[in-house]
């Protein structure tokens, strides 16, 4: 049952509707898979095993009794850390959460399960969602499946590991400076951030709550489109999700697939974005790209967008103020850890300051602290109240952009996977690699990130990001899956049919005698 | 180069309520100033006529009817809890003796 794990999740999802698949087998081989190579990847915090099992028996029932199901019913999803499940630990890569199985669950859970998915488990990713390659977690880093000596991006290193390694065909992830598109450009898969509000963050462990948006992980934009069908909309237990209606995603990438999609569309390629600080393989494929769009009828023009130049240093004010602020509620009170001072008086204060020592790790410290310290008196108005301007600043340029084309392209990394400890030593190297990816959550405007090929020198995946207006969604998917097909179409496989085998792990402990 | 001393560092701890080590006092001040002196550049744009935004997508009063929801029983919103005295949170002392 193997070839179930390669399958896209609508393609399972056509197997599993003519009942040629039951939810237990489909959901079994899932659960295979991660035994046999997870223990190495460790893309999974959290797997559900039985209790997945379970669900998938339950969707098979209702299906043989003639119940009207989702069409994703039955197909097996990977839920970020991030996300409050109530049964299953929710940690958010952090110690301080350690074993915390939250009462409730959060809104795109809840549809999720709605829907008829089954959750096969919990993913890694740096603690709190601070981090570009899932080395900040409290619980281990995530090995890149492409090359294990290389980190999975991050935050959401796990969930784009387990779909890049085959574990789930679905995940879902949150995104605040680029936590899906950039695990999902150096994993080759795709991830989309939706416009802030259109999904809801209700029971997303809030990190910066002007900038967190969750959103889909998947392997093809078509299956990255089903999913956002199923998460997004309304929800009034999130006061900053969007009242409107939206249009059908998948309907959306559907168009894509048509013959001259891409016929007249303006694409800006964002000068901005480019040259210094680009690794020549990622400007390579993003140059042969643009010329693949050219020549399916895209009209291309460069847009400037003078200042994206200080998106990482405004993020870096924003991000931990709003981080420090939504970080006090780890108060050893109503849940987490709770750990006594070695010396001085039990009063809640030391507790609560021993409890976060022990907590939180490096750099969930250093944001706190930056954070405190932006927020306090005498620096405020340089550094957050100016931060905030740069906001409108960057909003500005998007206005601007978005008045003369009708999606905007870049690389969606400056880099391929880099390796572990590679840019742990120095902060500003890490938060400097989400360049690309940042501006798009300052402005609330969605991104998607999608394979455009492999950098000749390492031969590691390159993402192309892709991003529309505001509320202008289902445009990221028409694009994306007319470009998608036409990068199929040119190298004559799929981005992820590429990626090495992996060697299960039972191979490695019985050639090692261990079993 | 910015001027975080740490002192500093040891204060900004003490207001975020985070116990630090001297040794992680000495890193972070470190840290600090240099990414302060990084991120330092928002200031070159912000001119005192560009307005602030606080948020991507202007929202106003978002409000709903006053009625009574379903919510989380006393057992569920006790479930997470490192200490509890029957149906409450049980704290430490608030106010130091000393």
């Amino acid at each position: 049952m193997t070839y179930l794990t390669k399958l896209s999740a609508a393609a399972l999802s056509e197997l599993l509707v003519s009942k040629q698949v039951s939810a237990v087998e489909a959901t079994r081989a899932h659960l295979d898979h991660i035994t046999a190579v997870d223990t190495d990847l460790h893309a999974f915090l959290h797997v559900a095993g039985d209790a997945a099992l379970a669900t998938a028996a339950e969707i098979d029932a209702r299906r043989a009794a003639g119940e009207p199901l989702n069409a994703l019913a039955g197909v097996p999803i990977a839920i970020k850390d991030v996300l409050a499940t109530r049964d299953m630990p929710t940690t958010a890569g952090s110690k301080i959460l350690e074993g915390w199985v939250p009462p409730y669950d959060a809104t795109v859970v809840a549809r999720l399960r709605a829907a008829g998915l089954v959750p096969l488990g919990k993913t890694n990713m740096d603690e709190f969602a601070m981090g570009s390659s899932t080395e900040h977690s409290a619980y281990g880093i995530t090995r890149n499946p492409w090359d294990r000596d290389r980190i999975p991006g991050g935050s959401g290193g796990g969930s784009a590991a387990a779909v890049a390694s085959f574990q789930a065909p679905l995940a879902l992830g949150s995104d605040t400076g680029g936590s899906i598109r950039q695990p999902a450009a150096v994993t080759g898969s795709v991830g989309v951030k939706p416009t802030y509000g259109g999904v809801s963050r209700y029971g997303a462990i809030a990190l910066a709550s002007s900038l967190d948006q969750v959103g889909p992980v998947s392997r093809t934009v078509y299956d990255a489109a089903l999913l956002h069908d199923v998460i997004g909309g309304h929800d009034p237990l999130d006061s900053t999700s969007l009242t409107e209606s939206w249009p059908s995603m998948a309907a959306a990438a559907r168009d894509g697939l048509k013959d001259g999609a891409l016929k007249g569309v303006r694409v800006g390629v964002i000068k901005e974005l480019s040259g210094d600080g680009f690794q020549a393989g990622v400007t390579q494929r993003f140059t042969e790209t643009l010329a693949m769009l050219v020549a399916a009828g895209a009209e291309i023009t460069e847009v400037s967008a003078p200042n994206f130049e200080y998106a990482v240093a405004a993020y870096y004010l924003i991000l931990p103020a709003e981080a420090s602020s939504n970080l006090a509620r780890f108060d050893s009170v109503r849940f987490g850890i709770r750990v006594n001072p070695d010396s001085g008086s039990l009063t809640s204060e030391h507790v609560m300051s021993a409890t976060r020592e022990a907590g939180f790790g490096p750099e969930v410290k250093r944001r706190i602290i930056l954070g405190t310290y932006a927020l306090s008196a005498g620096y405020y108005d340089a550094y957050y109240g100016s931060a905030q301007k740069v906001r409108t600043l960057i909003q500005r340029d998007f206005a601007a952009a978005f008045s003369q084309v009708d999606v905007l392209v870049s690389p969606s990394a400056p880099t391929t996977a880099f390796k572990f400890g590679e840019k742990l030593a120095d902060p500003m190297a890490m938060y400097i690699n989400d360049v690309t990816t940042i501006p798009a959550n300052l402005a609330g405007v969605p991104g998607m990130s999608i394979p455009m090929g492999l950098a000749p020198e390492d031969g590691l995946p390159v993402g192309l990001q892709i991003m529309a207006p505001a509320k202008a969604d289902a445009r990221l998917y028409t694009v994306g899956a007319a470009i998608e097909q036409l990068l199929e179409a040119r190298w004559g496989h799929t981005m992820l049919s590429q990626a090495p085998a992996l060697t299960p792990t039972e191979m490695f402990a019985s050639e090692e005698g261990a079993v | 180069m910015s001027e975080i001393t740490a002192e500093q560092v040891a204060h900004l701890a003490y207001l975020a309520r985070i116990d630090l080590s001297p040794l992680e006092i000495t890193s972070l001040t470190h840290d600090l100033g240099q990414i302060v002196d990084s991120i330092a550049k928002v200031s070159e744009v912000a001119t005192a006529d560009t307005p602030a935004t606080s948020h991507p997508m202007p929202l106003t009063n978002v409000f709903r009817e006053d009625v009574v929801v379903p919510s989380l029983t006393v057992e569920q919103a006790l479930s997470g809890a490192p200490d509890r005295a029957g149906d409450k949170f049980r704290v430490p002392a608030i106010l130091d003796e000393e």
